[in-house]
């Protein structure tokens, strides 16, 4: 009893400390990542006695920056639930993360441990249903402001997260029909097999429609750049207009965990999450004959590396959406959402439906 | 539904430019990171107080008085670059002096750098020549306003 107290405290702060520092480091990689993009170098002048490390330090500079800004509210906004907003957007989005299997089971001290804090056996469910509330975060910092633009803006958020939570529900659909569980970590160990005895039985090679609606609406979710019709930071106002400090900070930093979550959904629905190609609980299987036995602790940690290194993929993929696009018109991205993802949702579904039928 | 695929074609060019962009830039960066001296740069950017650009030769920088011969400043304190100057920038109070072939000089020539936008139009508008942007001098940032009124008629 109390040793799986242990384990799971040890695991919702590894998890919780891994997701935020890859969530503080996001802000250094988009830094550098869109400046290479165009030509540039990027932050580079932060530096601990004198050692600059590519502006590795940035991050920690900003963070610095914001804790000692002035922690301002307006006069006339509701101060307690002008508090509560940015907590309700960081919270809803960084519980996220429990569900999401990092690896496969360890035994540890005659243990079988699973590397996923909690196995919820609806975590399908659970996730759509925090990401829905993270809307809660919008709309009351937007009411709370009581500033008339701030408050269009968080309804104008609400409206497109709305639109999209339909999408992203409808995408995820035929994924749990091809891999009959709500469990994200039934469906990774689903996305073990193989298609005709080569190809990994990923959720992109069954559900490609699947992914790009998942994707999209995923992305309009993140409330980042081609999708940032709420924020509009640079020319319409939004939600977060009277935010200020460490309260702006929580909002940015939630923006850069939705990066993340969405990063590892992708992953573990559609790239297969900790599964390697072809790796076995025993070792490499190789489809052109052979194989490379592997120890078991090995195999453990191909797995979670190979789990980072394709969050870490989608990630640099988003960012480099978010700095190619600009951003799209309010009417666009109800279009979007509305005539374009929600009815491909439902011709997946149905396409899903007729092969999983005659097959 | 054609202007669909047409949209969906211009976006993928356009993250197969910015992915290049990423791409060769990175290529690059990494070759000289690794001490691979390549012809071609990651970056364009200068890095500023390191490297420095050569100014142009047009390049309008902090004023200056040219002085005469003997040191002093050739100006007449004819004023008009103090009726030509958009920003009314300039202060000029004029002196005689001693020397009869000279009219006037500056007995205080001030440039309030806090309200100058270095157009450049004292420089067109002096009839001796006197007053000139070029002293290259560029980095003007003080902390404090008063430290921004340019005496230039004493070096």
């Amino acid at each position: 009893m109390f040793g799986d107290v242990v384990i799971i405290v040890v695991k919702v702060v590894l998890t919780l400390v891994w997701t935020l520092l890859l969530a503080l480091f996001l802000t250094w990689v988009e830094r550098k990542e869109s400046a290479v993009m165009q030509d540039r170098i990027g932050a580079n002048r932060a530096s601990v006695f004198g050692l600059r490390m590519f502006g590795l330090f940035q991050p920690f500079a900003d963070a610095i920056k914001m804790l000692f800004k002035e922690d301002f509210a307006p006069t006339f906004a509701q101060r307690t639930l002008h508090w509560l907003a940015p907590a309700f957007s960081f919270f809803f989005v960084s519980v996220t993360m429990v569900a999401v299997p990092f690896g496969d089971t360890i035994r540890l001290f005659g243990r079988r441990i699973p590397l996923q804090v909690v196995d919820l056996n609806a975590a399908v469910l659970f996730v759509l249903a925090m990401l829905s509330l993270g809307i809660y975060g919008i709309l009351v910092s937007g009411w709370a402001s009581s500033n008339r633009f701030a408050l269009i803006g968080s309804l104008r958020g609400a409206a497109q997260l709305i639109s999209y939570e339909v999408a992203l529900g409808l995408s995820l659909v035929g994924l749990v029909m091809v891999f009959p569980s709500l469990s994200l970590s039934r469906i990774v160990e689903f996305q073990g097999g193989h298609l005709f005895g080569f190809l990994p039985k990923w959720g992109i090679f069954l559900q490609p429609l699947g992914f790009v609606v998942f994707y999209l609406a995923g992305m309009a979710g993140t409330k980042r750049v081609p999708f940032d019709c709420p924020e509009g930071e640079s020319e319409i106002i939004g939600f977060y207009t009277e935010y200020g400090g460490l309260k702006f900070g929580l909002f940015m930093f939630t923006d850069f965990l939705e990066v993340i979550v969405l990063a590892s959904l992708a992953t573990t629905l559609f790239f297969g999450g900790w599964q390697v190609p072809w790796l076995g609980d025993g070792g490499f299987a190789f489809p052109w004959g052979g194989g490379l036995k592997a120890a078991p602790w090995v195999v453990t940690v191909l797995r979670v590396l190979a789990f980072n290194l394709k969050v870490l993929f989608f990630c640099w993929l988003q960012i480099l959406t978010r700095w190619t696009y600009p951003r799209f018109r309010y009417d666009q991205i109800m279009d979007l959402g509305w005539k374009v993802l929600v009815p491909l949702g439902v011709v997946n579904i149905l396409a899903t439906g007729l092969i999983l039928a005659v097959r | 539904m054609v202007k669909g695929w047409r949209v969906v074609r211009e976006m993928v060019r356009g993250a197969a430019i910015t992915s290049r962009h990423f791409f060769v830039n990175m290529t690059f960066h990494t070759l000289r990171l690794f001490g691979l001296r390549t012809r071609r740069k990651g970056a364009v950017t200068i890095q500023y107080p390191e490297v420095q650009k050569a100014l142009s030769p047009r390049h309008r920088s902090l004023h200056r008085l040219r002085p005469r011969e003997d040191g002093r400043p050739s100006c007449v304190s004819c004023m008009l670059c103090v009726t030509v100057c958009p920003s009314e920038c300039i202060t000029v109070e004029a002196a005689e002096d001693p020397d009869p072939e000279i009219q006037k000089i500056p007995a205080k020539f001030v440039v309030d750098l806090n309200r100058c936008c270095f157009c450049g139009f004292c420089v067109e508008a002096c009839p001796v020549d006197a007053i000139r942007m070029d002293t290259g001098e560029i980095r003007l940032a003080t902390s404090s306003r008063p430290a921004l009124e340019a005496r230039l008629d004493k070096p």
